[in-house]
C-alpha cells in the first residue's frame, strides 16, 4: 500500500482522528481493566484491546446518522461511534447517568441517539436487526447505512445465514463487518470452520466479500468506506472480514491459556496503534510530541469520566419498573 | 358489514396501511399474486394496493422477526407474520431477547412498535402445527399479548396493536378465522361480527363478559370461549348459571374483571387449549387465590389439554381439546361437592 498517498488523500484531520479514537479505546480498556480487577466495577467485561483498528476504521467511514449494532464486546464500537467516556463509564458502574441509565451495563451499552443500538450480547443476534434497520432506510428512501459488527463465531449461527441472504435479496444498505479475532471464547476458528476466509461465504448469497487487515486502520478505513458508500448508493450490501486479534482474554480474568505463545507473539508485532503511530511519525504527518500530548489529554478525560461515574447517583431499586413499556405501567 | 375474523383482520391491516405509510407487512407467502395471502388468507390481495409494503420473505423466521425489530426501531410499524404459531420458536431469540428487551436495555431511549401475528389451535395437523403457545410468552415482560375471538375484536385489537408504541403479539385461532375455499377449516366455528363503518379500536388490557351468571365464573380465550359458552348453555338447563369471561388480552391480564366476577360467584374455572402445567389457568388461579382467598367457596379448577403434545388421530385430538361436555361435567362436579 502506498501509505504516503493514502495519508495525503484522507487529510490530516482524518489521519489524526483515526489515531485518537484508537488510543481512546486502548486507554479506556486499560483503565477499566484495572478498575475491574480492583473490584471497583460491577459485572463482567469483554475487552477490545488489540482490535481497535476495526471499530475505528469502520466507524470513521460512517456518517453521523448511520447506525451500528454491536456485540458482547462493545466498548470499542461505542467509543468509535461517538459515545462519550462519561456515559459509557457511568453505564459500566450501573449509574443513572449511564447511556442506558444502568439498565444495560457493559454488554448492552449503546445510545440510539448517537447511532448505536444497545449492544446485543446474543452471538449473531444483531444481524437480522441490522437487515431491518437497513430495510427501513430503503422503504423511507433515506440515504443511510446500517452496520453489523460480529465475530468469527457468529458466522456459524443460523441468523448469519438468514440475514445475509435477506439483505442480498432486498438489496438493502447494510454492511456486515466480521471481526475475525481467531477465537470464539476459547475455540479457534480453524477448529469450527473448514474454509479459510469467512468473507468467502458472501459469494453464496450473491454478495460482495471483502478482506481487510484488521490490524491496519487505513486498510480497514478504505475498504469499509468503499463498502459503506456502495451500500448508500444502492449497490447492495457487503460482507467485510477483518483479520484481527484480541490481546486480552475472552472475558474477565481469562488468561487465554488456550492461545499458543507463538501466536500471541505474531499478533503482538502487528499492534494497530504502535504501527500507525510509527507511520504518522515516519511520514511526518505528526510529530511524536504532538501525538503524546494528545494521549495525555485522553488520560485526563478518562480521569474525569471515572470521577463522574463514581460520583453519579445510583438508580433507585424501584427504577426497575421503568423504561419497559411506553403505553402502560408494569403490572405488579 | 358482516365480516369473518380473517376478513376483519385484512380490513384492519388495509385501513392501517392506508392511514399510516410506515405500516408494512413482512412474512412468508403473504403477497404472492395467485398465492394464499398468508397461511389463512388474512393478507389476500393486499399486495395489489400496497405493492412496496407487502414484503414476501424467504423461509427465515429469525430474519423476519429481526427485520421487523430493526425496522421498528428506525421508525416503521411492521406487522410480522408466521404461518403457524409453532414457527415462532424458530425466531425465539429475536422475539424474546431482542423485541421484548431492547427498549428496556436502552434505558427507554428507543421503541419497538412491532405487531406479531401467530395462528394457534389444535386442528388435525399433528403436534408441530398445533400448539397453543400463549403460556410461553406469559413470562416475557416487554411484549403485550392479545387473542381476539370475534371479528369485532380482531379488527379493533389489530388496529390498537398497530397504533401501540410497544410490541404486541396477536394470537389468532385457526378454527375461528372463517377462511373460505381451499383454506376452509374442518370443525370451524363462526366468529364473524358486524363491523361498524367508523374507525374504532378495542383497548389492549380489557377482557369482556360474554355471558352473565351467578354461580360460577369461567375464564377462557379464543376457541375455548365458544366451548365455555356451550357448556354454560348445557348447565343452564340444569339450573346452574355460568358467567363467561373472554380474556381478549393475556398480557396484561384484566385481573380486575375476573376478581369482580369471582367475588359474585365464588367459583372460578379456567378453560384453555394449552397443556395444563404452567398454563394461563395457573397464573389466573394464583392471582385470584392471592388476592381474594376468602371469596372462594370451592377450589379453583383448571380445564386444559393434557400435559402432552397434540396427538394426530381425530379420536385422541377430540379428547385432547377441552370439549363443552367435559367442561360442563367438571363444573357440575365442583358444584355438587362444595
Amino acid at each position: 500500500m502506498d501509505y504516503k498517498k493514502i495519508l495525503k488523500n484522507i487529510g490530516k484531520d482524518k489521519a489524526l482522528n483515526l489515531y485518537r479514537k484508537m488510543v481512546e479505546i486502548r486507554s479506556f480498556e486499560e483503565r477499566i481493566r484495572f478498575l475491574f480487577l480492583e473490584g471497583k466495577m460491577p459485572g463482567t467485561i469483554h475487552q477490545y484491546i488489540g482490535m481497535e483498528a476495526c471499530a475505528v476504521g469502520v466507524c470513521l467511514a460512517l456518517e453521523d446518522d448511520d447506525v451500528i449494532a454491536s456485540t458482547h464486546r462493545p466498548h470499542g464500537h461505542a467509543i468509535a461511534k461517538g459515545l462519550t467516556f462519561k456515559e459509557i463509564m457511568a453505564e459500566l458502574y450501573g449509574k443513572t447517568t449511564g447511556c442506558c441509565k444502568g439498565k444495560g451495563g457493559s454488554m448492552h451499552m449503546g445510545n440510539i441517539n448517537k447511532g448505536m443500538l444497545p449492544a446485543i450480547a446474543i452471538v449473531g443476534g444483531n444481524l437480522p436487526i441490522v437487515v431491518g434497520m437497513a430495510l427501513a432506510f430503503k422503504l423511507k428512501s433515506e440515504k443511510r447505512v446500517a452496520v453489523s459488527f460480529f465475530g468469527d463465531g457468529a458466522s456459524n449461527e443460523g441468523s448469519f445465514h438468514e440475514s445475509l441472504n435477506m439483505a442480498a435479496v432486498y438489496n438493502v444498505p447494510a454492511v456486515f463487518v466480521c471481526e475475525n479475532n481467531q477465537y470464539g471464547a476459547s475455540t479457534n476458528i480453524k477448529k469450527v470452520l473448514k474454509i479459510k476466509n469467512i468473507a468467502d461465504r458472501a459469494k453464496s448469497y450473491g454478495m460482495k466479500g471483502i478482506i481487510a487487515d484488521g490490524m491496519d486502520v487505513l486498510d480497514v478505513y478504505l475498504k469499509a468506506k468503499k463498502a459503506i458508500d456502495d451500500a448508500r448508493e444502492g449497490k447492495g450490501p457487503a460482507l467485510l472480514e477483518l483479520k484481527t486479534f484480541r490481546y486480552c482474554g475472552h472475558s474477565r480474568r481469562d488468561p487465554s491459556n488456550y492461545i499458543p505463545k507463538e501466536e500471541k507473539g505474531f499478533w503482538a508485532k502487528k499492534d494497530p496503534i504502535k504501527s500507525y503511530k510509527r507511520l504518522l511519525i515516519n511520514e511526518s504527518v505528526f510529530s511524536g510530541k504532538e501525538l503524546e500530548k494528545m494521549e495525555k489529554d485522553i488520560e485526563g478525560r478518562l480521569d474525569e469520566a471515572i470521577d463522574y461515574a463514581q460520583n453519579s447517583p445510583d438508580p433507585k431499586p424501584e427504577d426497575t419498573f421503568n423504561d419497559l413499556y411506553i403505553s402502560m405501567e408494569v403490572p405488579r | 358489514m358482516k365480516l369473518s375474523i380473517a376478513e376483519a383482520l385484512r380490513k384492519a391491516i388495509h385501513d392501517e396501511m392506508e392511514r399510516d405509510s410506515s405500516v408494512f407487512l413482512i412474512g412468508e407467502d403473504i403477497g404472492i399474486p395467485g398465492g394464499f395471502g398468508g397461511a389463512f388468507t388474512v393478507t389476500l390481495g393486499l399486495e395489489k394496493d400496497f405493492r412496496d409494503r407487502v414484503i414476501d420473505t424467504p423461509i427465515s423466521e429469525i430474519g423476519i422477526f429481526g427485520a421487523a425489530c430493526g425496522a421498528a426501531i428506525m421508525g416503521m410499524r411492521p406487522i410480522a407474520d408466521v404461518q403457524y404459531g409453532d414457527f415462532l420458536f424458530c425466531a425465539m431469540d429475536q422475539v424474546v431477547n431482542q423485541i421484548a428487551k431492547l427498549r428496556y436495555m436502552s434505558g427507554g431511549k428507543l421503541k419497538v412498535p412491532v405487531v406479531m401475528r401467530a395462528p394457534v389451535g389444535v386442528t388435525g395437523r399433528g403436534a408441530q402445527h398445533a400448539q397453543n403457545l400463549e403460556p410461553y410468552f406469559l413470562s416475557c415482560p416487554g411484549i403485550k399479548i392479545v387473542a381476539p375471538s370475534t371479528a369485532y375484536d380482531a379488527y379493533g385489537l389489530l388496529k390498537a396493536a398497530v397504533r401501540d408504541d410497544d410490541p404486541v403479539l396477536i394470537f389468532e385461532h385457526k378454527l375461528l378465522y372463517g377462511a373460505k375455499g381451499a383454506r376452509k377449516e374442518e370443525g370451524a366455528i363462526d366468529g364473524s361480527s358486524e363491523i361498524p363503518e367508523e374507525d374504532y379500536t378495542v383497548p389492549i388490557g380489557e377482557g369482556i363478559k360474554r355471558r352473565e351468571g351467578k354461580d360460577v365464573t369461567i375464564v377462557s380465550h379464543l376457541l375455548m370461549v365458544y366451548h365455555s359458552l356451550q357448556a354454560a348453555r348445557i348447565l343452564e338447563d340444569e339450573g346452574v348459571s355460568c358467567e363467561v369471561i373472554d380474556l381478549r388480552t393475556l398480557w396484561p391480564l384484566d385481573i380486575d374483571l375476573i376478581i369482580k366476577s369471582v367475588k359474585k360467584t365464588g367459583r372460578l374455572v379456567i378453560v384453555e387449549e394449552s397443556p395444563k402445567q404452567g398454563g394461563i389457568g395457573a397464573e389466573v388461579s394464583a392471582q385470584v387465590s392471592e388476592k381474594i382467598p376468602d371469596y372462594l367457596i370451592s377450589p379453583i379448577i383448571r380445564i386444559a389439554a393434557p400435559n402432552t403434545p397434540a396427538p394426530f388421530s381425530p379420536v385422541m385430538e377430540k379428547f385432547y381439546i377441552p370439549q363443552p361436555e367435559r367442561i360442563a361435567k367438571e363444573i357440575r362436579e365442583i358444584i355438587e361437592k362444595y
